[in-house]
């Protein structure tokens, strides 16, 4: 599927990949379901397979024991698809950097099975549900330029009535 | 019944997606009886306590309150409770009173947040996304009082960080008033409704023996007649200096553990406001200069049961060794106890009853003798919900009367 | 409780202890050797009936220490079992698990850990480490590096 195509999706299914988080963000993620931010009515829906999803939701810092899930993970979601690293700890470890049982940061985990991963970063320890959306509405912005003004504009409304 | 290869992929619901890793916890069955539970708790571990041997005493909070997310407050202050016992550090009143306030809201959401788990597994997903709607306005006001929703970082050696501002307080009483009438709606349509009184009676019994031999702590504790609370038999922070009770039921089920919960909830609730108004005026913190050589034991009641932290320090900037106990700990390998003889259709509900950290819930697997999965977490989920429909038809369908939605 | 009240409720198991240690009115820490841990826990567990917390497993340089820690919620008390154990070579000491099924894991944990051998246990396998993760090298002793 073409790039632009698969970008112009407005509904955007997401599998989530706890990589040994301490489950904060795995919870704000859970709360983006629930009545006050209600992604499902942008279409954004949690599935239960790797294989039904376009993109990976990514929390947790990548322990050495979650490093080959992750990976196999990546390689059963169907392509084209963003993972999205949730959290500090998913971006680049946070406060775990150094530890002995860490084989993170998730970006370095899914290179090496494919360097030409797209990946996207939403910093924060939890990130805000709001500012999961907007992660999730910047990167979909970012991948189709010409439609960038029509998703913004979409994000906006977003982030303004959060429900 | 599936019989599927030992690491399969695993497909499962929408607010509980799995990843590969199944060997947390496998179960063997026998017909429809659990007969044994094996567990690995590698998927997590993080090395935090050889991490914390690198910080410094003054950092070690912020890298303790992610070691659950969900019991954020409890672990920085039994850390910092412990440092301050090698030092002989006493921190103003304020600063007690401040802690107690945020953890108390702590405990509120984080059962509400149970509540709504345990509705989920059971198939009322009503009240789930019920209970997640009103964890909404306690979590406002801990991002208004201490910056953020969770990993509020706000207590550190000698005191607080921050301080609650007075035109605060009024609106924090508003909210805990709505939040105490929802609480309320919720808990009677919870503790009435006899679908639940007879899918969750009985359920998962840990008795008061096996209660003790595995010692457990905290609701799970409480709910099979065991009725320690630290906040009581160790009083810290402000606990002392407020009228509240400790919470306990006899049966050890899982509606016992339900009932503690939501019943804990109002004596939070009871806690914050007298804290409020009685909150003493000074600073929220002391100058701490050094910690001498020495070891400490400071323990906080977190939503899950007893947080223990162990310091020992050398009279240098970091901790020599820094011992961390999670309440889940304890709690979780109880579910042997409970879950041995158990129906399969039990299985999620009963360890869901303990609270475990919410990602523990997800890493079920039941196999037969020779390691052949045949349930996976799907399916455990799938069965519970089916036991519950069975029960409603059997009572004639009634309905959850929830209002206010 | 007052420290003279709580030495009297040591007495049965006064000659196996190196001593009865005060930091505060309600902490007290009992110093041992590793030969009689399973008694003194056996005393605070089945006797005095204490809560047990957790375990702290400890390289100290020239010898290794098994704290295990209990609860008396009547009085707030936390009691500590400091056992040493002398030979770095080959630690070893006696499991508490068949006594204390809550012990299990914990113990499993300074064996992945630290290295150390606990005698009698009923399930010694990996707990915390990853499947993967070599023999031999135990994260928390002190030659590991941060």
């Amino acid at each position: 599927m073409d790039w632009k195509l698969w970008a112009l999706k407005k509904s955007i299914w997401v599998f989530h990949v706890n990589a040994g988080a301490c489950n904060n963000c795995d919870i704000e993620i859970v709360n983006l379901l629930t009545p006050k931010f209600d992604v499902e009515r942008f279409g954004i829906k949690l599935v239960g397979s790797p294989r039904h999803a376009d993109a990976l939701l990514v929390t947790g810092v990548g322990t050495r024991q979650a490093a080959k899930r992750v990976q196999e993970v990546y390689r059963q979601t169907s392509k084209p698809c963003v993972v999205f690293c949730m959290g500090a700890c998913a971006c680049g470890m946070g406060i775990f950097e150094g530890g002995y049982h860490v084989a993170g940061p998730i970006d370095s985990i899914i290179h090496e099975v494919d360097p030409n991963a797209i990946i996207a970063y939403v910093p924060g320890c939890p990130p805000k549900p709001q500012a999961m959306i907007m992660g999730v509405v910047k990167a979909l912005a970012a991948l189709q330029p010409k439609e960038k003004y029509a998703t913004e504009r979409v994000g906006q409304a977003v982030l303004a009535n959060p429900g | 019944m599936k019989e599927t290869l030992r690491k399969p992929v695993l497909a499962v619901g929408p607010f509980h997606p799995l990843q590969e890793e199944m060997e947390f916890f496998q179960l063997t069955v026998d017909g429809e009886k659990v007969t044994d539970i094996k567990a690995r708790i590698s998927y997590n571990h993080r090395g935090i306590e050889k991490l914390s041997e690198t910080l410094q005493f003054d950092q070690v909070p912020y890298l303790v309150s992610r070691v659950c997310g969900i019991c954020s407050a409890s672990h920085p202050l039994a850390y910092v409770q412990a440092v301050e016992e090698i030092a002989g550090i006493k921190p103003p009143e304020r600063a007690l009173y401040v802690r107690t306030i945020i953890n108390e809201m702590e405990r509120i959401h984080s059962h509400l947040l149970w509540v709504g788990l345990a509705g989920h597994f059971i198939g009322y997903d009503t009240v789930f996304m019920w209970a997640w709607k009103y964890r909404e306005p306690v979590l406002d006001l801990l991002e208004e009082m201490t910056g953020n929703r969770n990993n509020y970082g706000n207590v550190k050696v000698g005191g607080c960080r921050e301080d609650i501002p007075e035109e605060l307080i009024p609106k924090i009483n508003q909210e805990l008033d709505q939040i105490e009438k929802k609480a309320e709606m919720l808990t009677k349509a919870v503790l009435d409704d006899p679908v639940l009184h007879v899918r969750l009676k009985g359920v998962g019994v840990l008795s008061k023996e096996d209660a003790v031999n595995y010692a457990v702590t905290g609701p799970t504790a409480r709910g099979s007649g065991v009725a320690i609370d630290v906040r009581r038999d160790d009083p810290y922070a402000a606990y002392a200096d407020l009228d509240w009770k400790v919470v306990s039921q006899p049966e050890g089920d899982v509606f016992a553990k339900a009932v503690v919960r939501l019943l804990e909830t109002f004596e939070s609730i009871k806690m914050i406001r007298q804290a409020l108004a009685k909150l003493p005026k000074g600073p929220v913190a002391v100058d701490v200069k050094e910690i001498p050589p020495g070891e400490g034991c400071g323990h906080a009641e977190a939503p899950r049961g007893e947080t223990f932290h162990y310091v020992r320090s050398d009279g240098g900037n970091r901790p020599v060794r820094h011992k961390i106990r999670a309440p889940s700990y304890v709690n979780v390998p109880s579910f042997k106890a409970s879950c041995i003889g158990a129906d399969i259709a039990d299985v999620t509900l009963t360890l869901a009853a303990v609270d475990p950290c919410y990602s523990c819930t997800e890493r079920l697997a039941v196999v037969d003798g020779h390691n052949a999965v045949i349930h996976d977490y799907e399916e455990l989920l799938r069965l519970s919900r089916e036991k519950t429909a069975r029960i409603r038809k059997d009572l004639g369908s009634p309905g959850l009367k929830l209002e206010g939605c | 409780m007052q420290p003279n009240e709580l030495d009297k409720q040591f007495s049965p198991i006064q000659d196996r202890l190196a001593g009865i240690e005060y930091t505060k009115e309600n902490r007290v820490f009992l110093p041992c050797e590793a030969e009689h841990v399973y008694e003194i826990c056996r005393f605070l567990f089945d006797e005095l009936r204490w809560r047990f917390v957790i375990s702290t497993g400890i390289d100290a340089e020239d010898r290794f220490e098994v704290l295990h820690h209990f609860s008396d919620d009547a009085s707030g008390t936390v009691v500590t079992v400091k056992a040493f154990i002398r030979d770095r070579d080959k630690p070893e000491i006696d499991s508490i698990t068949p006594l204390i099924p809550a012990a299990e894991w914990i113990e499993r944990e300074m064996r992945d850990l630290l290295g150390i051998t606990f005698r009698n246990h009923p399930n010694p396998q990996r707990l915390i480490l990853e499947d993967d993760w070599p023999d031999g090298v135990y994260p928390l002793r002190k030659e590991i590096p941060k």
